[in-house]
């Protein structure tokens, strides 16, 4: 058996001799072998495997963004106040571009030849076969200018993209700005691409997802180079882009503008509010900036320079200042006191003597007094005495106790909490607890130890806004929406937030109120009221000064009010920082705005002179 | 020319309709493969398809006309063509282009000259020439000397132009000198160094050694049991272990980082799909996305876009496998098949020596051409830069083969007149 294995295999390969003929069919064999070996493994390939089928596709469709356009923003009367303007990038593929002079180009788009190997450079780094961008945010008159000879230079085209625009320069902190996205937003949601734009503050990153859209998709035949070689299935399964949806704001551009020319020069803020919705009128926050500096190119330029600028016109005062509120928070102790039965409309202190002491009475009236003169002459010792009632009523079960119930009074106003609808950045400010005053005293400490909070001074902080949503609730006689800015999202009504709507009770009688608001209204119509100069003929308005002592320099002025006193349509809070009593800025400031929104116009030019240096600017 | 009438009628028709085939597939998928909208015309000179039409229309002068030629002309002429050849190819290398690489290219005004492909047919005539001498016996170390002198000559020359994918093809005349009696020992023991030599690479030379030494205690039960056998087993043995621990030397020190790559690719070491292996990975998409019955003429969407680089020349079979699915690449597979065999049985049925052993040179040269190119396309051979014959693009590599082919094709229909 071996012997003929081996016999036959000596046939195959090793016969010497004569005849080889027999050793074609070797041959053959391996033919047909490598030949069967190549169709099987083409079956395996063609036929059975289905993963080479798939990675075509990824190869050969390239899925092309279409970016939708940014909803725009109105104000309550329609009027735009943020739309989108075309911009153009200039992009290059290295590989395929071609000049022939350099320098002409260079001069074309207005760059030196240094910024053009740099730019070309860094597009190379890139990819030499795919389109990377080499000069970003043309203007769209550059555009037609450079489109018409763009044609000499094979390899450069244009990419459209939308830039934000501002008609009137005004409400940059509240609009906020647009800029490309960073790595958190990319990380944080899906939606964003690099180099993608997501509104980076105010209205503008809070309705993000309102206003932003949404992208479609355009599916696109590409070579390896990735030259673009037509539309898959001439757009099949395309889809469309969605436009971001238009934003109405419960804002007065008009009184906003007004507002912002009142304050050049100042620094502070004002805050209007409508009292029957919560919208917001006008929130002014001084020094301001024109929104259009963060548009585009200049956008990092730009920003670095308001960052860095003395002044600090990015912070917005109006929801992240926080002062003591001084006399204007003596109403809401008036208030808390009332409601807890801790005095009532006909008690009486003394300015003087020893039931006043350690608050004196600077002021010059009769003494002694009951609530609604004392609010009118601001009188220190009565609020003292007033705050000491509410600590010491035995109903409230102990000082401590009392100061729980003071404390979440102060919350039902509003204060010491943010709103949290859609103003970002806006802070808490601080409505100090018993807590606090625990650890600060180790647990002895009594209305005597924290009076200073009976006049607004001490550890409490209030924003401008807080203040102006204290104004409303005592127009609206104890109630209030949330101040929010968004009047209507989209085309559709109701389509707010529900917060919005949620009306918000203080906890104190209407009657109570009434009482507080005749005070207020003796601010302007009384013989001895600190505004009584600034009283409008057309209406009747209530208020209330404030002056805040302030270590670092001048006293800080600060005026609420509302108006018509009857049905009040507009609550506002100005604060005047380093102007001194209340009366001098704050409240004639206060006066023309609600005059404005009212009436349509100001009658009184004198006293807009007086406000409105003529010359200086203080846009930085 | 003694009697012309007769010489047409025995020309094998059979192989020029083959042939007539591979060369249409050919121009069809250089069409496709390089294809786009603004060119459409078929006969634009500018575009591949529009010169490789040209070239195929030259080739079938160039085939004409050595159908007229007197056959034992290229008998008598075979060591002077080769003498030709060999002096082209050192001027090559003195006054040569460099293109991709290989500096193996005479530039002539627009058109580039490959002298490497010529030295395939050359070398098979000087071959054919030299065994045709009644004087010669492949059992002699002296015709087996000048027999790989002749084969390997050329061969060195063209692996100095960097061009080792055409180098590597004349190792395919081992085959007409196994035909031609030479024993199989060679032939196997290639065979078997090529296995142990990827066996190697793959696993380890440890666990290949102890595999070596089980297969010989195996051997000592299978064989009769004296000590002349045992010897000889033993030194197979030994050789084969330390051809397996030079391996690793030889492939670090030996081979170009490259040619590394390219194995590594095959044994699935490396997966580089960027860099070495992206070539053959994107063959694989183009053909496997091909599926049964391909995507249609000028409907691929791989070898379209250029993601399989080469595409018109070496990567042209991803054309039709992409186009023609699975069906298209049998056919294609089976019409080389059908050639290799029918071009086996003429040689066989040869009456001189000459023409016998030149036949068996051109199957070997064509299939080796085939199961590389092929091969590597769909992953089973290293990436060896050699065309796939009639069908690649490219003027010399087509009027090359067509030579070769035609040239036995004349010898063929002149057989009746061997004494």
């Amino acid at each position: 058996m071996q012997e003929r294995l081996i016999l036959q295999l000596n046939l195959l390969l090793f016969m010497t001799g004569g005849q080889y003929h027999f050793r074609k069919n070797i041959i053959i064999l391996i033919i047909l072998v490598i030949g069967s070996v190549f169709i099987i493994r083409l079956f395996f390939l063609q036929v059975i495997d289905k993963t080479y089928k798939l990675s075509s596709q990824n190869n050969v469709l390239r899925f092309v963004t279409q970016y939708p356009a940014r909803g725009t923003i109105f104000d309550r009367n329609g009027e735009l106040l943020v739309y989108n303007e075309a911009a153009y990038d200039l992009l290059v593929v290295p590989r395929q571009a071609k000049i022939a002079d350099t320098l002409a180009l260079c001069r074309l788009l207005r760059i030196d030849i240094e910024s053009f190997r740099a730019r070309m450079n860094i597009a190379r780094n890139y990819s030499r076969y795919r389109p990377s961008v080499f000069l970003d945010q043309i203007s769209k008159e550059d555009y037609g200018f450079i489109v018409e000879k763009l044609y000499q230079y094979p390899g450069f085209f244009f990419q459209a993209r939308t830039l934000r625009k501002y008609p009137r320069p005004i409400a940059a902190h509240i609009l906020g700005d647009v800029g490309e996205v960073n790595n958190n937003d990319l990380q944080r949601d899906p939606h964003y691409r690099m180099g993608d734009y997501i509104g980076k503050s105010g209205i503008e990153k809070f309705y993000e997802k309102e206003l932003r859209g949404e992208k479609g998709m355009r599916i696109m035949l590409v070579d390896v180079h990735n030259r673009e070689k037509g539309s898959y299935y001439d757009g099949l399964y395309d889809t469309m882009p969605v436009t971001g949806k238009n934003l109405h704001l419960g804002l007065d551009a008009v009184l906003q503008a007004y507002g912002e020319k009142l304050m050049q020069n100042r620094t502070g803020s004002i805050v209007a509010i409508d009292p029957a919705s919560g919208e917001i009128l006008a929130l002014v926050s001084s020094p301001a900036f024109d929104p259009n500096l963060l548009v585009g190119r200049v956008r990092g330029e730009n920003y670095n320079l308001l960052l860095n600028n003395e002044n600090k016109p990015l912070i917005n005062r109006a929801i992240s200042g926080t002062y003591p509120p001084g006399s204007t928070f003596k109403l809401v102790n008036a208030l808390v006191a009332l409601q807890s039965n801790s005095i009532d409309e006909y008690t009486q202190f003394s300015c003087q003597g020893k039931g006043s002491l350690p608050i004196r009475c600077t002021h010059n009236h009769t003494t002694p007094l009951s609530v609604r003169a004392a609010i009118e002459t601001s009188c220190n010792p009565f609020f003292w005495n007033t705050f000491r009632s509410i600590l010491t009523n035995s109903q409230l079960k102990g000082q401590k106790n009392a100061f729980d119930y003071w404390n979440q009074k102060m919350h039902a106003f509003g204060l010491g909490h943010r709103f949290d609808t859609d103003i970002p950045f806006e802070v808490a400010g601080n409505i100090p607890s018993r807590e606090y005053y625990d650890k600060v005293y180790k647990g002895s400490w009594n209305a005597l130890t924290v009076r200073s909070l009976s006049i607004g001074q001490g550890e409490i902080l209030l924003t401008p806004l807080q203040l102006a949503n204290l104004a409303a609730i005592i127009g609206n006689e104890g109630t209030y929406y949330p101040p929010h800015l968004a009047h209507q999202i989209g085309e559709q009504h109701d389509s707010m937030p529900a917060k919005h709507q949620v009306l918000l009770h203080t906890g104190v009688d209407a009657r109570y109120f009434k009482l507080v608001k005749e005070a207020m209204l003796d601010v302007f119509e009384g013989g001895g009221g600190t505004a009584r100069r600034y009283k409008v003929a057309d209406f009747k308005a209530a208020g209330k000064t404030g002056t805040v002592q302030n270590p670092h320099g001048e006293d800080h002025s600060l005026f609420l009010a509302f108006a018509p006193f009857e049905k009040p349509t507009i609550a506002i809070s100005v604060v005047v920082e380093n102007a001194g009593f209340g009366s001098t800025w704050a409240a004639p400031i206060a006066s023309l705005m609600m005059e404005l929104y009212i009436t349509g116009e100001v009658k009184r030019p004198q006293l807009e002179e007086f406000l409105i240096p003529k010359t200086i600017s203080n846009t930085p | 020319m003694r009697d012309n009438r007769s010489m047409f009628a025995n020309i094998d028709w059979g192989v020029v309709m083959i042939y007539a085939a591979l060369v249409f597939i050919g121009w069809m998928s250089v069409y496709s493969a390089v294809y786009d909208e603004e060119h459409k015309s078929i006969f634009d000179i500018s575009q591949r398809y529009g010169k490789q039409l040209l070239w195929i229309g030259l080739a079938a002068l160039l085939g004409a006309i050595v159908l007229l030629i007197e056959p034992k002309v290229f008998n008598a002429f075979g060591f002077v063509i080769y003498t030709v050849t060999i002096i082209m190819l050192i001027a090559v290398l003195v006054f040569g282009t460099t293109i991709s690489g290989s500096k193996s290219w005479f530039q002539i005004g627009g058109f580039a000259l490959q002298p490497a492909e010529f030295a395939k047919f050359s070398t098979a005539l000087a071959l054919a020439a030299y065994l045709g001498r009644l004087n010669t016996d492949l059992d002699q170390l002296r015709t087996q000397a000048i027999s790989a002198l002749i084969i390997f000559f050329p061969a060195l020359l063209i692996l100095l132009q960097y061009d080792t994918g055409s180098a590597l093809v004349f190792t395919a005349f081992v085959l007409v000198l196994f035909r031609e009696g030479m024993s199989g020992i060679p032939l196997l023991m290639g065979l078997a160094a090529m296995v142990l030599f990827l066996f190697t690479l793959y696993f380890h030379p440890l666990y290949v050694i102890p595999g070596m030494v089980l297969l010989f205690v195996f051997a000592l039960f299978m064989v009769k049991r004296n000590v002349p056998t045992i010897l000889k087993l033993l030194g197979i043995l030994i050789v084969a272990s330390l051809f397996v621990l030079s391996v690793e030397y030889v492939f670090d020190n030996v081979l170009e980082l490259h040619q590394r790559t390219r194995i590594n690719v095959l044994l699935g070491l490396d997966d580089d799909l960027r860099g070495a292996g992206y070539n053959v990975h994107q063959s694989k998409i183009a053909i496997g996305s091909g599926g049964f019955f391909g995507k249609g003429f000028l409907n691929g969407t791989q070898t379209k876009f250029n993601f399989v680089p080469e595409q018109s020349t070496d990567f042209i079979f991803c054309t039709v496998g992409e186009e023609w699915g699975f069906l298209g690449s049998t056919i294609l597979i089976g019409l080389y098949v059908m050639l290799f065999i029918r071009l086996i049985k003429m040689a066989e049925r040869q009456r001189s020596v000459f023409a016998r052993v030149y036949g068996y040179s051109v199957v070997a040269v064509l299939f080796f051409h085939f199961a590389i190119n092929i091969g590597m396309t769909i992953g089973l051979a290293p990436v060896i830069g050699i065309p796939l014959p009639f069908v690649s693009y490219g003027g010399s590599s087509l009027w090359a083969f067509t030579l070769m082919l035609f040239v036995f094709i004349r010898q063929d229909a002149y057989r009746l007149n061997v004494l």
